[in-house]
């Protein structure tokens, strides 16, 4: 066998020390803390778990406001946390004396919920602030733990501002909602469980639309000829029959 | 918290257009990243232009053998900093070395590099220099003697068995190289590539066409070296050498601009989701960094320079210039390469919905200053490495010199 | 006498109300100990249609995460889609907690709906996050929640690029990646994510898919669900009721 030429071995000589070193050090020299990865995430995780919260909760307020929480049972506001409105009570839990929740009772504070917005689903409460009952606060009338408006509301626009409006400019304006609609007494407090009706024929439409009908202003169509078998609403929007652009 | 900083977030927000998610407003890789992949992008190339002296036996090109070999050395030392510089707690870098996650394209980083600088570039440039180190060694005057010694490693052993070894060492190590070249930056394409996230980067033919961008870059940066410093050295450039390495740029450009299209027209022809405001992002945001600088200057006006070179049989000086102008512009078109994808891939909002801005900073480590500062000192690095190591002072002339 | 009496009283009668105090910081380590990560996942349900975009969740979520206040950063968000008429016809916005402006009308086209989208991170079973970390820095729990070390991350913001729903920030004081823990310091001690806490309109349910009987369970049986960016195979474990496919 050939000899190893001379600067193959001091070659060989560099990168055994180096990758030695390199090796020993990481193996004996550096501390596990540095190099154990189930280290870190253990000491992660304690680090995470040890924060505190600073949201305490609904069922700490429970625990001494029982009276509150009475109220509030079956008010719309049932489903709510204390926090959601008093801001972060940890603080307060922790030493009742010390730190007092937030009680919000300007005017401004109710409306971030309940303007009214299109995008909001149909059916939450909304109002427009600067027209309903302007510059009261709001708890004046409304009790927040349990904010039953003074009289029910009868006008549908309460929680349906948007089909109200679209409604208002529409060819449909001066129909009532309940002459399309009839609205069990339980929509009003449980609205998703308890629906109002729709019509459920084409006679239904066809009272104003039909051929001969009485109605002078409304557009006249052949209900034996037109739509077929799909009910009139399927296709026409009726809170904005106009069609859309 | 930096309120200057928090300023500058706020400024932006006027100049998005469409919906972004909120936490898109920063743009987290900037001109440092885009330098990353410049530098190592030149180490592949110059590396790869080296290889072709002695794997493919390209005689002309050997008087820029260690002068690529050097560079790709000045610029491999530098890659590392502007990650170190742009990371948010540098001190912490020891971490990619102790606990590697082995799923991050990123953890690699350390390995891919240790394994190119250490085993491919150091072992070549030794093995090319022993001969001289010792030759210098017992020329020079102390301190530099023992400098030398110490860079052949004590190593005294000039018989002509060892010379041969030397050289059949270069070969296998070369051999090793190429490939180790395409692994470096073909793995820094592969970090971008790899990110399923973003369309922009997601896509197999990025580290390919990363891997050609960098050998079109590498080879233009030692043509524009050698025909710099050649004249400073009161030396006469080699004309066939430019000729060779003008029609590997060529050829190279060929290759990287089909490459560049087909991912291009794939994109384009696929037409996925992300096609809208990629276009958008090309058309408004990209329009002058990538039309015209990558495309029209950076790869069209060198091909057609450089084939004008050839077609018409320009005299030696109007090749000179043709070449010098062509190494120039694709040096500019592969840098806005890179910011196109560094920082276009970042433009869009992964909802596909809107566009950011990016504004660069003068100031502050990630601006303007420190990336020109990067950007100069591979070339510090390599005056230093070419006055200890010169790359034209061999031994033969050396000792006919006296 | 109430407990709220009888605490006001043995506030006056022990000093420095230590009773409460103490027996908070017992109860917690009791939970803490008892606490089996390998029995639970955790995920969370958002139902569009209840969503009243009054933006709580976000001030939430900053309050109990030290979040900067500033627009920049989120662990959670709410957008605004609304869909016109027309092919094609859609524009998204994200919402100010509390400054609530309808959406811009006009155009050429009417408005066919609109509604709001909760975003948190997904916490994704593949999470391309933890994938990419170099250092192991973020890394999924065993019950299904992915955190970030911020003593150990070194500040790359490769999980920043890698997270397709923007969920991830660099926090401008520790220089670390953050993101939604779930609320993970809460949920071990059996508390809601402040965001589903605070939530008055239940639009987010907080769950366990490893439980037989929880919101979750109810929520994934009786709706449709849809996961944001099904294609990338991250399996989120935030699904949404009633999205609409415009949705990102």
């Amino acid at each position: 066998m050939k000899k190893l030429p001379e600067q193959v071995k001091r070659l060989a000589a560099v990168f055994v020390i180096f990758l030695s070193s390199v090796l020993l050090i990481r193996a004996y020299a550096v501390p596990a803390a540095l190099k154990d990865t189930d280290i870190h995430r253990r000491t992660a995780v304690e680090r995470e778990t040890a924060r505190r919260p600073v949201y305490a909760g609904y069922t700490a307020c429970r625990d001494c406001h029982d009276d509150v929480f009475t109220s509030r049972k079956k008010g719309y506001h049932r489903n709510l946390s204390c926090e959601t409105c008093h801001g972060p009570g940890q603080k307060h839990a922790d030493d009742p004396e010390a730190t007092k929740p937030i009680v919000p009772r300007e005017r401004s504070f109710c409306p971030v919920c309940h303007t009214y917005d299109p995008s909001r689903p149909t059916g939450f409460p909304q109002v427009n602030p600067s027209t309903h009952n302007p510059l009261k606060p709001c708890i004046t009338c409304h009790n927040p733990h349990n904010p039953e408006p003074p009289e029910a509301p009868h006008e549908c626009s309460a929680c349906h501002g948007e089909i109200a409006g679209m409604k208002g400019l529409s060819s449909h304006a001066l129909l009532d909602c309940t002459v399309c609609h009839t609205t069990p007494e339980g929509h009003k407090l449980t609205p998703r469980a308890v629906m109002p009706s729709k019509p459920e024929d084409r006679e239904f439409c066809g009272r104003c639309h039909r051929k001969g009908a009485e109605e002078k202003d409304a557009p006249k169509v052949d209900l034996a000829t037109h739509g077929e078998k799909y009910l009139c609403w399927q296709c026409h929007y009726p809170h904005l029959p106009e069609g859309m652009k | 918290m930096n309120p200057e900083f928090l300023h500058k977030l706020a400024e932006l927000v006027p100049q998005v257009e469409g919906f972004i998610y909120p936490n898109e407003i920063e743009i987290h890789w900037s001109i440092l990243i885009v330098l990353y992949p410049y530098l190592t992008g030149l180490v592949a190339g110059a590396f790869i232009l080296a290889s072709l002296v002695k794997v493919f036996t390209v005689k002309e090109v050997q008087p820029v053998y260690r002068l690529s070999l050097l560079t790709a050395l000045a610029f491999l030392l530098i890659a590392p900093l502007p990650l170190l510089l742009h990371l948010g707690n540098p001190l912490r870098s020891y971490e990619i070395f102790l606990t590697p996650n082995l799923s991050s394209a990123m953890a690699m980083f350390g390995f891919v590099y240790a394994w190119y600088l250490m085993v491919v570039l150091l072992l070549e440039i030794w093995f090319d220099y022993r001969k001289d180190l010792i030759t210098w060694a017992n020329e020079s005057k102390f301190p530099m003697n023992f400098v030398y010694r110490i860079l052949s490693l004590f190593s005294k052993d000039l018989t002509d068995e060892a010379i041969a070894f030397d050289k059949k060492a270069i070969r296998v190590i070369t051999i090793i190289g190429i490939p180790s070249a395409f692994l470096l930056h073909g793995y820094v394409g592969f970090i971008f590539g790899s990110v399923k996230a973003n369309p922009w980067w997601s896509s197999v033919l990025i580290p390919v066409v990363f891997l050609f961008s960098a050998i079109v870059s590498g080879i233009a940066m030692v043509l524009l070296l050698y025909m710099i410093i050649t004249p400073l050295r009161g030396k006469p450039l080699d004309m066939p050498c430019l000729d060779r390495i003008a029609s590997f740029l060529f050829y190279a450009v060929i290759v990287d601009f089909t490459l560049e299209g087909l991912d291009f027209i794939h994109r384009l022809y696929e037409s996925e989701e992300s096609i809208k405001i990629l276009s958008k992002l090309v058309m408004n945001k990209l329009f002058v960094s990538l039309v015209i600088i990558q495309v029209l200057l950076g790869m069209l006006v060198p091909l057609f320079s450089m084939a004008a070179a050839k077609a018409f049989r320009f005299n030696e000086e109007l090749r000179k210039l043709s070449y010098f102008v062509a190494a120039i512009l694709i040096q500019l078109g592969i840098f806005a390469t890179r910011w196109n994808i560094v920082v276009g891939g970042q433009l869009f909002s992964k909802s596909f919905l809107g566009l950011t801005a990016y504004k660069m900073e003068v100031m502050g480590l990630e601006g303007l200053l420190v990336g020109i500062a990067v950007l100069i000192m591979p070339f510090c690095v390599l005056a230093v490495l070419l006055k200890l190591m010169s790359p034209w002072k061999t031994a033969e002339e050396h000792a006919a010199g006296g | 006498m109430n407990r709220r009496k009888f605490l006001k009283a043995a506030a006056l009668a022990v000093p420095a109300a230590a009773v409460p105090g103490l027996a908070q910081k017992a109860l917690a380590a009791a939970a803490v100990t008892a606490y089996d990560p390998t029995k639970h996942l955790y995920g969370m349900g958002i139902e569009i249609n209840k969503c009243i975009g009054c933006g709580r969740c976000m001030e939430a979520c900053k309050a109990e995460n030290n979040v900067p206040k500033e627009p920049f950063f989120f662990r959670t968000w709410v957008e605004r889609y609304t869909l016109k008429n027309g092919h094609g016809g859609l524009a998204v916005e994200g919402i100010k907690p509390g400054e609530l402006k309808p959406p811009a009308a006009g155009g050429e086209h009417h408005t066919l709906k609109s509604f709001f989208v909760p975003k948190l991170c997904n916490q994704c079973q593949r999470p391309p996050c933890v994938q990419v970390c170099p250092v192991g820095a973020t890394f999924s729990t065993e019950d299904g929640v992915v955190l970030v070390d911020s003593e150990r991350c070194i500040g790359c913001r490769y999980c920043i690029q890698a997270c397709p729903y923007g969920a991830r920030y660099l926090h401008p004081v520790t220089s670390t990646a953050d993101k939604c823990t779930f609320c993970y310091h809460r949920v071990v001690k059996g508390l809601l994510p402040a965001c589903v806490e605070v939530c008055p309109a239940q639009a987010r349910v907080f769950g366990d898919f490893k439980s037989k009987a929880d919101p979750l369970v109810r929520f994934r049986r009786m709706h449709m669900l849809h996961i944001l960016k099904p294609h990338l195979n991250t399996e989120p474990k935030v699904l949404y009721a009633d999205l609409d496919g415009e949705v990102r």
